[in-house]
């Protein structure tokens, strides 16, 4: 693929787009408009996000995507295949390897280290979208602080549901100032967000928004002082590995409907069974 | 026993091999080539290049038949590959007036200089299945005659000289550029043309026919549909004037519609604006309806709460590139948020079951 440019884009596109980034990270949490462009893979297919990792990748990367948490979904692989054809740069499953990981979902659950950049794949940027469906209304919210309507919303839940009937895509506030949508990573998710070591940039494609968290920014979940946020995730060990730390996928293994319980995340599971680790269905 | 899924990279080279192999079908019927589409299937081409906004037949044929004939795929095809191409300049403003019409109708005057001129239609075709097409031949020779030539000249200028129409104001601010910046709210009325042009066709078809049914009602007349080509002239900075480099195709559509004054305004007609690649009559007339209804605020009418009013939600939902990626996103992995929900509802249900059970014994 010698026709294209290093990782697809052109120089000016990745200029327009990197200032994107540098404002984002210079106001956290705050939208920036930008100038999307039409990539070869469909909108919702992770366009934000690939416009963002092509615009920070250099040579010298070493390039890691996963999606739900796993390398090997279709898409991860056909993301990592793109970059690997138009940017040839080195790719890993391993977390801790990678200096940019481009993540649709989920955070990896090893905790990442100053010098990694994580890339999210965003498909409504708005936190306040379901709420307001009008951009022009919302972005005015945003400038006035004015997020009452975000704690109603909540509270309603509370007093319909006796909880925050929110699991995903879980609101956070970022310094003190915007509130901002982490993608739809679940709720378990979130606590990893603040005070991460990591850069962490926001791409989306579609609604043409671009936002960041620079490394060891304040993110709070929105909870109320009496309903406290609570990270959750089901209640069980990982059937492979055995771990009861993280985020767990639910499968369906037999006609019965048996449940069996994994890590979402793929390299942490393996990187704990080849250490030994062992849950109740490993072979 | 549970083994975790690998080898997607393998699956999804054996779906691309399926489906080339589909795309192309029974080896033994004859292969499609570019050439016929461009010059057989000239209207999906036409649609391709305007919704791809690209003007390039031979692409759009090539798009189609990689797309299997999925248009909005073909679509996609050209946009992804338009992005990657630089931009070397604008051209001049292309002059309508000045296209050699091979169609040219007014429904407002019966006749007017320039002529009705029918130019290939379906119009009054009767929608009878042609099975002499399901055999080879050829079709009788149309007759010529030859081309008129000179400017025609615009319908709007005629009532615009008794004042009957709304001025066309002169602007020579450069428009916006939807490719190259984010839409952002308010939409000026370039940007929104721009957006219009590329809209998916059957979204502005659909947004038009509310107009018409009552939702944003502006009885548009159509007061001019002309089909032809223009020259297309740039400014080379070397040279410091501007050269003819090429012509395009264009449907350009006038609409007339009523307009009994406001505060300001004395009664008069207004226009609404519709310009597409490629003969594509009904996207032509439908983008002018649409312009015309986003135009209440500026002319003083009345918010009717009507769709097509609605700048935001049109110009947001108009583009089918965004619209298919995201509807069909959904059928990509969401395990994980999908358990979360499902370890909340467990959640919300053991609690609901537990105080029912308790309001039981109470």
């Amino acid at each position: 693929m010698n026709d294209y440019n290093f990782a697809y884009l052109d120089e000016q596109t990745k200029r327009m787009i990197r200032r994107a980034i540098l404002k984002g990270l210079a106001i956290p949490g705050y939208q920036v408009p930008f100038a999307s462009r039409e990539m070869p893979m469909p909108y919702g297919w992770g366009t934000g996000g690939v416009q963002v990792s092509a615009a920070v990748l250099t040579p010298e990367d070493t390039f890691k995507v996963i999606d739900q948490g796993a390398d090997d979904t279709t898409n991860a692989v056909s993301i990592r295949t793109f970059f690997q054809r138009t940017a040839g740069v080195a790719t890993t499953t391993a977390t801790r390897d990678a200096t940019v990981i481009q993540t649709r979902h989920r955070i990896p659950e090893e905790p990442l280290t100053e010098g990694q950049i994580l890339v999210y794949q965003v498909p409504i940027p708005e936190p306040l979208r379901f709420l307001e469906p009008r951009e022009s209304e919302t972005r005015k919210m945003h400038s006035l602080e004015e997020y009452g309507l975000m704690h109603v919303k909540l509270y309603e839940d509370i007093s319909r549901h006796g909880h925050i009937a929110t699991s995903y895509a879980y609101p956070v506030k970022v310094e003190g100032r915007y509130v901002m949508d982490p993608s739809p990573i679940p709720k378990f998710d979130n606590p990893k967000l603040g005070e991460m070591a990591a850069i962490q940039l926001f791409g989306a494609g579609r609604e043409q928004r671009i936002y960041a968290l620079p490394p060891y920014s304040q993110a709070v979940s929105l909870d109320f002082e009496d309903h406290p946020f609570e990270a959750s995730k089901a209640d069980h060990p990982c059937g492979m590995c055995g771990a009861v730390d993280s985020y767990l996928d639910e499968l369906i293994v037999d006609d019965a409907g048996r449940r069996m319980f994994v890590c979402s995340d793929t390299d942490y599971c393996e990187a704990r069974q080849a250490a030994g680790h062992k849950g109740k269905d490993a072979a | 026993m549970y083994v975790a899924v690998k080898g997607g990279e393998r699956a999804i080279e054996n779906a691309h091999a399926w489906l080339a192999e589909e795309r192309r079908g029974n080896t033994d019927i004859a292969e499609l080539s570019i050439a016929q589409i461009r010059e057989q299937l000239s209207l999906a081409v036409n649609r391709v290049m305007a919704e791809g906004s690209l003007y390039d037949p031979d692409l759009a044929a090539l798009a189609i038949k990689q797309a299997r004939g999925d248009l909005i795929e073909a679509i996609f095809l050209i946009r992804a590959y338009r992005t990657t191409l630089p931009r070397f300049g604008a051209s001049e403003p292309v002059d309508t007036g000045a296209m050699a019409c091979n169609r040219r109708i007014s429904a407002t005057f019966k006749d007017l200089p320039g002529g009705q001129v029918l130019g290939p239609t379906f119009d009054y075709t009767h929608r009878l299945l042609d099975f002499k097409l399901a055999a080879d031949g050829d079709p009788p020779k149309a007759p010529t005659r030859d081309a008129q030539l000179g400017d025609v000249p615009h319908v709007t200028e005629f009532l615009n000289r008794e004042g009957l129409i709304e001025e066309a104001t002169h602007d020579d601010t450069p428009p916006p550029d939807l490719t190259r910046e984010p839409l952002e709210m308010p939409a000026d009325r370039a940007l929104r043309l721009q957006a219009l042009t590329r809209a998916d066709e059957g979204f502005t078809l659909g947004l038009a026919y509310s107009t018409q049914r009552g939702y944003g009602r502006n009885h548009a007349f159509v007061g001019e549909l002309r089909i032809g080509s223009v020259p297309v002239e740039m400014e080379i900075p070397e040279l410091g004037f501007a050269i003819e480099i090429g012509e395009v195709t264009l449907t350009e559509c006038e609409t007339v519609n009523q307009f009994t004054g406001s505060k300001t305004e004395p009664p008069q007609f207004t226009r609404g604006y519709g310009l597409v690649f490629g003969q594509t009559e009904r996207k032509a007339i439908s983008m002018a309806l649409v312009d015309r209804a986003l135009r209440w605020e500026e002319l003083g009418e009345d918010n009717v709460g009507a769709p097509a009013q609605d700048a935001e939600f049109v110009l947001y939902h108009a583009d089918n590139i965004q619209a298919t990626g995201f509807l069909e996103h959904i059928k990509l992995p969401h395990y994980v948020d999908f358990q979360s929900e499902l370890e909340l509802v467990r959640k919300l249900r053991r609690e609901a079951e537990a105080q029912q059970l308790q309001e039981a014994a109470e």
